[in-house]
């Protein structure tokens, strides 16, 4: 019975999360959309609400070409590789209290551990092409991605200092016990640190490096096509998604809210998630693109200093206060 | 300085190397031997009171059965900082197609020169990468020449012929089949009188 | 130790091709890039993808003729290139302008340059990253385009000039529009500059980017914004004034350093120096006819006949335009300042109706011509927004 509970929280979870990643590209568009002074999708449907359906059969029956030259097997895994590793890090985020697929002790670690592994997708993806767009953009991402998993790794040590705790539902339980029911304010330092991180980790503007379109065309999916192409795009939404409930468990309060909005009880997780990429997409509309070297020096001079000063600091605080 | 008086001075400096100097609506134009040309441009570019540092266009043209010498190379020259202008022309013989580069004192003519190369043929000495810019490598003589035909003389560039038959090759991964050529419209007309349609 | 050496293999350059078909080379630009990590260290442009023989072709039309041809040199702001097509042949068969024509066409070519400015901000903030300032940059030229489309019929291929001045004039209901544009658009740049001039991933990608001499500059033989970004004030509608001109009161923005955000100021200066100039030109418009009386013009045959065969309608139309007395022998180059830099024209006419030569000097060509120059040790993403601050069109590069 347990193992059919579990099976069935893992359907409802991943048909829920990927009609969340099909609108999260509709509402991506519509927001975008509007701060550029444009209507953003209005033809599919009422509002073009339908937009995100007409996408997803489109690329289902693009054909699906593959480079001769390509390695075949791994050009096959690579985005299997993103798309696998971004949604087992799911499985450990608690939507409301006492809801997680698995309860982990180590749920951080995991989700550290599975959101670098989609960078070997990534990198893979740039190898296997064979061609040499796709393979500067793994290059990219792979540097990328090992120097902000570190700061990102780092920023959220103060939380777990705090928390006492790397289960994830614990955290949160800390979090409504302490002071200030939320760990955005003692832990703001590290919670700028971790927004910058989160954006790179996902490879969103203004770090889109791996795939920035006016420099490397598309960067590591150039050479995709179809569905396989689809399956990167969903892997970068599922990202996101993971980033935005690793924030706002870890920052935010969880499921908890001002008041508890009776008959929904994950009303303010999903809130606060959808915040996250809201964020997302307003500094898409705003900022541009880093440079590469600029990257690699933001992360390494300002957000690794910065957020193992946070540790000495919560360390500091923590020892005094109690 | 008025453009007459900076060709009174060129003729001065280098006697023997002007030939005319003629003027039309207000501009100047000094029609000078190609022998020393370099040293021409470099005294008129070094010049303190000339500065001619400014090569607006350089540019060929051909005078087929108009004149004598076939090819004049011409240097529309502006002074910045001294705001006067000065056209030189150049000539160069049709049997002797070669004139000496100024990208060592403009680097700006560097494309010039290569474009003149490329539609005039005429050659540039000490032009550091004298090769064909506007049309493809292996192009079969130079459109701006008079005798040029407008049309291309009915021959297609042998590059292109190359990309038809590979276009062709490729046909089999068509969805649609192999499809007649549409160049060979006597074929087609002959497909059709057979079949009473294209064949697809 | 021999093993070794066999082993280390000699330094070996990653060559990428980066286009023709490139999001960002604007056209049909091909470069061929030689990288060493990320940094650039050698850059070879092919250009020519877009070479439709247009100084050939114009060798057989009438002067006339030839401008239709103009239109599709800059194609982004055509309008600039049929001033200053009419402006060469003008001087070179003596025509004086109207007053009021030349007032038309100063503001045409005002607004040329702010449609030409707003897509090179467009495209260059794109390139860099900068999303939103494309669309906000594209919904001012919308209108510039509608006004376009209101006095001459095309939004792009306008050939709105003709020889001896303009060919309709320009009605009260677009004076009316433009002037309402004019007062509201200096609040429209300031709102692009809110979005990038102070953000600080805008200025670390621009200041200090490929960086371009004053000497440099003028030997590479840059011109327009590209050359005064770098401290050289040479603007040919100071130097050689054409048209209106030097009736009309505009400053000449000169950068300082010659990087990548000294021309992207210049730029955004220009606009508002425009935008004051379309106001004085509306303001200053005098009255009068806008076509000079001894203008030639392609007019058609009188009768039917000469319609039917191929050759007599080509002469027929001709003819009147070969009448004309004046036509002299001789040559002039003739030079206006386009938004890309200058543009000019080299004619030598043997006396006929039709050009004997022509050559453009189109600014793109000779931009393009310094990009190895620029690019030299720049890393990739600044290649980009090098081609980007050098405002490059290929239609007029290859002619």
């Amino acid at each position: 019975m347990e193992i059919l509970w579990i099976l069935l929280k893992i359907v409802i979870v991943f048909a829920v999360l990927m009609v969340h990643v099909m609108y999260a590209t509709y509402f991506e568009r519509k927001v975008i959309g509007h701060m550029q002074v444009r209507m953003g999708p209005m033809r599919v449907g009422p509002h073009g609400i339908l937009q995100p359906i007409a996408d997803g059969l489109k690329l289902f029956f693009k054909e699906d070409v593959i480079p001769e030259q390509a390695d075949k097997g791994v050009f096959y895994a690579a985005p299997l590789i993103c798309l696998i590793s971004a949604l087992s890090a799911v499985a450990v985020v608690p939507f409301f209290k006492g809801f997680a697929i698995a309860n982990i002790n180590i749920g951080l670690l995991y989700i550290f551990a599975m959101s670098s592994l989609a960078a070997y997708g990534v990198v893979l993806a740039g190898w296997s092409s064979n061609s040499k767009y796709p393979f500067l953009g793994g290059l990219r991402s792979s540097a990328q991605v090992i120097s902000y998993e570190i700061a990102m790794g780092l920023s959220l040590v103060g939380v777990m200092m705090m928390a006492g705790s790397l289960n994830l539902t614990d955290i949160v339980m800390a979090q409504s016990k302490s002071a200030f029911k939320v760990y955005l304010i003692p832990q703001f330092i590290g919670f700028f640190v971790f927004v910058i991180a989160m954006f790179a980790e996902t490879n969103r503007t203004p770090f889109d490096l791996p795939e920035a379109e006016s420099e490397l065309v598309a960067g590591y999916c150039t050479e995709y096509s179809g569905m396989r192409f689809a399956l990167f795009f969903m892997a970068e939404y599922i990202g996101m998604i993971v980033m935005s409930c690793v924030g706002v468990v870890c920052f935010l309060g969880g499921w908890n809210g001002p008041f508890d909005v009776p008959g929904i009880p994950f009303f303010w997780f999903i809130l606060k998630v959808y915040l996250f990429i809201f964020l997302y997409y307003w500094v898409r509309a705003t900022l541009p693109r880093y440079r590469y070297d600029q990257l690699m020096a933001l992360g390494w001079k300002v957000l690794i200093p910065l957020a193992l000063f946070n540790i000495v600091l919560t360390g500091t605080i923590k020892s005094i206060v109690g | 300085m008025e453009p007459l008086e900076i060709a009174e001075l060129l003729k001065k400096r280098f006697p023997g190397q002007v030939i005319e100097i003629k003027e039309s609506r207000n501009q100047v134009g000094v029609l000078v031997k190609k022998g020393r040309i370099l040293e021409i441009c470099r005294w008129l570019h070094d010049d303190p009171r000339l500065q001619f540092n400014h090569l607006a266009d350089l540019c060929g043209v051909d005078y087929l059965g108009k004149r004598d010498c076939r090819f004049e190379v011409v240097y529309n020259l502006y002074s910045i900082p001294l705001r006067h202008r000065i056209r030189i022309r150049a000539q160069v013989p049709e049997e002797d197609c070669k004139i000496d580069s100024v990208t060592s004192i403009w680097m700006g003519a560097n494309w010039h020169e290569r474009e003149c190369y490329d539609l005039f043929g005429i050659e540039f000495v000490g032009h550091p990468d004298l090769r064909r810019i506007l049309l493809p490598e292996g192009w079969e003589g130079h459109p701006l020449r008079k005798d040029y035909p407008l049309d291309g003389g009915g021959k297609n560039w042998s590059g292109y012929e190359e990309i038809r038959k590979k276009a062709k090759d490729l046909r089999q991964f068509d969805f649609y089949g192999d499809y007649p050529d549409p160049t060979k419209e006597k074929e087609l007309k002959d497909v059709a009188g057979k079949d009473g349609e294209y064949g697809q | 130790m021999e093993n070794m050496d066999n082993n280390q293999r000699p330094f070996e350059p990653y060559e990428i091709q980066m286009g023709p078909q490139h999001p960002a080379t604007h056209g049909v630009l091909k470069l061929d890039l030689e990288l060493d990590g990320e940094t650039v260290i050698g850059c070879k442009p092919t250009v020519g993808f877009l070479h439709r023989g247009v100084e050939k072709l114009s060798e057989n039309l009438t002067y006339a003729q030839a401008l239709p041809l103009t239109d599709r040199l800059d194609y982004i702001a055509s309008m600039a290139n049929n001033v200053v097509y009419s402006n060469a042949v003008e001087t070179l068969l003596g025509i004086e302008v109207p007053e009021r024509a030349k007032f038309i066409r100063t503001m045409v070519m005002e607004m040329a340059r702010i449609t030409g400015h707003l897509l090179w901000l467009a495209t260059h903030a794109l390139d860099i990253g900068a999303m939103t300032v494309f669309l906000y940059c594209f919904r001012e030229r919308e209108q510039l385009l509608d006004l376009f489309e209101e006095v001459c019929g095309a939004r792009l291929t306008t050939t709105y000039t003709c020889i001896g001045g303009v060919r309709q004039d320009v009605t009260g209901h677009f004076l009316e529009t433009l002037y309402k544009f004019t007062e509201e658009f200096p609040s429209r740049v300031r709102e692009y500059e809110t979005l990038i001039d102070q953000n600080r991933i805008w200025l670390k990608r621009t200041q200090g980017v490929g960086i371009v001499s004053k000497e440099d500059a003028v030997s590479l033989g840059l011109t327009g914004p590209s050359l005064r970004a770098s401290g050289v004030d040479y603007d040919v509608r100071k130097h050689l004034p054409f048209d209106a001109y030097s009736e009309v009161e505009f400053e000449v923005p000169i950068g300082k350093k010659g990087d990548v955000y000294d021309r992207y100021r210049c730029r955004m200066e220009e606009l508002l120096q425009s935008n004051r100039i379309i106001k004085q030109c509306i303001e200053k418009l005098p009255p009068g006819p806008i076509r000079a009386d001894d203008s030639p013009d392609l007019v058609m045959p009188f009768s039917k006949k000469c319609v039917t065969a191929d050759a007599t309608f080509k002469s027929g139309v001709i003819k009147l335009v070969e009448d004309r007395k004046h036509y002299m022998e001789g040559d002039v180059y003739v030079s206006g300042e386009c938004p890309k830099g200058e543009l000019g024209f080299y004619f030598v006419s043997d006396g006929k109706g039709r050009p004997y030569r022509m050559h453009i000097r189109s600014p793109s060509y000779i931009h393009i011509g310094a990009l190895p120059f620029l690019c030299k040790g720049q890393m990739v993403a600044d290649v980009i927004a090098i081609i980007g601050s050098l405002d490059v069109v290929l239609g007029e590069c290859d002619r």
